[in-house]
């Protein structure tokens, strides 16, 4: 009688096992469809032609020129919007001051953006009609459709994703630790570095891995700002649209198939620090 | 007493004082950019600009794509995230990372992608008979693809954290499972679907890079707000360009308001009186 009763219980909260199957067929379908069937193609595609052809896509100077700028705007970008991160956070959690939310929402506003409208706000800051176009074409510095451009429209782009990872992580933490650390005569420096960065190591990996994710593949920002110059202000997704546009799918897809490899060691590396942090998942 | 031990701690001018010139600068003076260019052009230019035949059109493709996508994540989104709390199946793990993906992937990777898929002879574009690839309903795949973590990862923490005991409670005052679920469950998840739909929202109907792959980018019928944009400065047609970027900020700020109201009502919900 008791199992019988027990067995009812646990029935009652749990759907019937035709609805669980059913339900969970769904999810995987919708999921292949939608997120793995894509994944797939990029390497089928990219691998169409053969390993020379592969292999000749991905070391073409334009290719490797490519590359390089991506991975220099990401070692720009990541770094500063790190720092900013935690500026950020300290003097949102550590302090109470007037306007507080509004900081955050101002923070937060990247997000809300098109990256095309974020483009455009650098185009009329810095471009040759903008503000001050013209006394940076006086002084010779070139900041639209060139390197300093392209860190502007991306920094912009991943600006919210350290501090939106930091800021719910240190409030919840509160300021004791600090407090004890300071009151024990160490200085600022050494309480952040040996009391606090421990405390937040996790979470500051994540915001990173996921700046610098966005940082890696911001197209719509990047294209307002950088103008299309082969081999010079090409970054990878930019690269990768002028291929596709002139149908050179298997190399469009080779270099392709190499930022889904950069995806999916993101993907790695986020699980890996849910899992030893006890994060949950989230993110934006 | 909290007065004098926040000030304990060193920094607060500095990290403050970064904080803001940062934001200011990076931010602020370039948004700013936009409203003063706009500021320059008369009233019934900006008008003709916004309202323009070609304009008019992209706004209704963008908003409604962006809500079709939005409404088909609602749906799967919240099966996937009750699917991946409450069940058990091999590779669990690896399928919930996988959520990930459109958040990890370049959206022009995606774009391409999902274009050679969906486009007449590709792996599922030759299944259909009608076209995919290059019509709106393109535009509502790749919106669909860059949405779904949003739902996803907002319902899954709610789910997570609801107590067992109020679906006991109310499956043993004699509810079935379907009332349990809409009774019981479906209320404490509202807000936070509604939150996802918003996110995924507002990321759609910025989008760029997943959709003119696959857009076809034809006037009046697969232009994209964004694209507009894009056109106009292609064109040098910088004010243009400007116009329309206004629109689409002003209503993006009332779509992180509203954002930020659901947040707010829903935390005050749960703190204790």
């Amino acid at each position: 009688m008791i199992e019988a009763n027990q067995l009812k219980v646990y029935r009652a909260t749990e759907e019937p096992r035709i609805v669980r199957i059913a339900l969970t067929a769904v999810s995987l379908l919708f999921l292949a469809v939608f997120l793995v069937l894509p994944l797939v193609s990029i390497f089928v595609t990219a691998f169409q032609k053969g390993w020379e052809t592969y292999i000749a896509s991905i070391t073409h100077p334009d290719a490797l020129a490519a590359i390089k700028l991506t991975l220099l705007v990401t070692i720009i970008v990541v770094p500063l919007n790190t720092i900013f991160g935690i500026a950020a956070a300290w003097c949102i959690t550590k302090f109470s001051f007037k306007r507080k939310n509004l900081l955050i929402t101002l923070i937060d506003l990247p997000f809300a953006i098109s990256p095309v409208i974020a483009g455009l706000t650098f185009i009329l800051l810095f471009g040759a009609q903008g503000l001050i176009g013209e006394w940076l074409m006086m002084n010779d510095i070139k900041i639209v459709f060139a390197l300093p451009g392209i860190v502007l429209a991306t920094l912009f782009v991943t600006l919210p994703f350290v501090a939106r990872e930091l800021i719910p992580l240190m409030q919840t933490q509160g300021t004791t630790d600090e407090e004890a650390s300071i009151s024990l005569g160490a200085s600022g420096f050494k309480t952040f570095i040996y009391v606090t960065l421990p405390n937040i190591k996790w979470g500051l990996l994540y915001g990173m891995i996921l700046c610098n994710a966005r940082a890696i593949g911001e197209f719509g920002a990047v294209s307002v700002v950088s103008g299309h110059i082969r081999g010079m202000t090409n970054t990878m997704p930019l690269h990768i649209e002028i291929l596709y546009n002139e149908y050179q799918f298997a190399a469009a897809f080779a270099v392709a198939s190499l930022m889904s490899i950069l995806a999916i060691i993101t993907i790695i590396i986020k699980n890996i620090i849910e899992w030893k942090s006890g994060l949950q998942g989230g993110g934006h | 007493m909290k007065e004098k031990s926040a000030a304990i701690i060193p920094g607060f001018s500095l990290s403050l004082g970064y904080t803001l010139l940062y934001v200011s600068i990076l931010v602020l003076l370039p948004i700013a950019m936009i409203f003063f260019n706009t500021l320059s052009m008369s009233w019934g230019d900006f008008w003709k600009t916004i309202t323009h035949p070609r304009v008019m059109a992209s706004y209704k493709l963008s908003f409604g794509a962006a809500l079709a996508a939005g409404l088909v994540n609602v749906v799967f989104g919240t099966v996937i995230a009750w699917v991946l709390t409450r069940y058990r199946f091999p590779f669990k793990r690896i399928v919930d990372g996988l959520v990930d993906l459109p958040f990890a992937l370049p959206t022009a990777v995606a774009g391409i992608a999902l274009t050679t898929l969906y486009s007449p002879n590709g792996w599922l574009g030759q299944f259909f008979s009608f076209k995919i690839a290059f019509t709106p309903i393109g535009i509502i795949i790749a919106l669909t693809f860059i949405g779904l973590p949003f739902v996803v990862r907002t319902v899954q923490p709610v789910l997570q954290s609801f107590s067992q005991e109020a679906e006991e409670t109310s499956a043993s005052l004699g509810a079935n499972r379907f009332q349990t679920f809409t009774k019981v469950i479906f209320p404490e998840l509202f807000p936070a679907i509604l939150t996802g739909f918003s996110l995924a929202f507002a990321r759609a109907l910025g989008e760029y890079g997943s959709v003119v792959f696959i857009a076809g980018n034809m006037p009046m019928k697969t232009e994209i707000t964004p694209l507009i944009i894009m056109t106009k400065l292609e064109q040098y047609d910088y004010v243009g360009a400007t116009a329309v970027a206004t629109v689409m900020l002003v209503l993006s700020f009332v779509l992180l308001l509203l954002i930020n109201l659901i947040q707010w009502y829903t935390n005050r919900k749960f703190l204790p009186s």
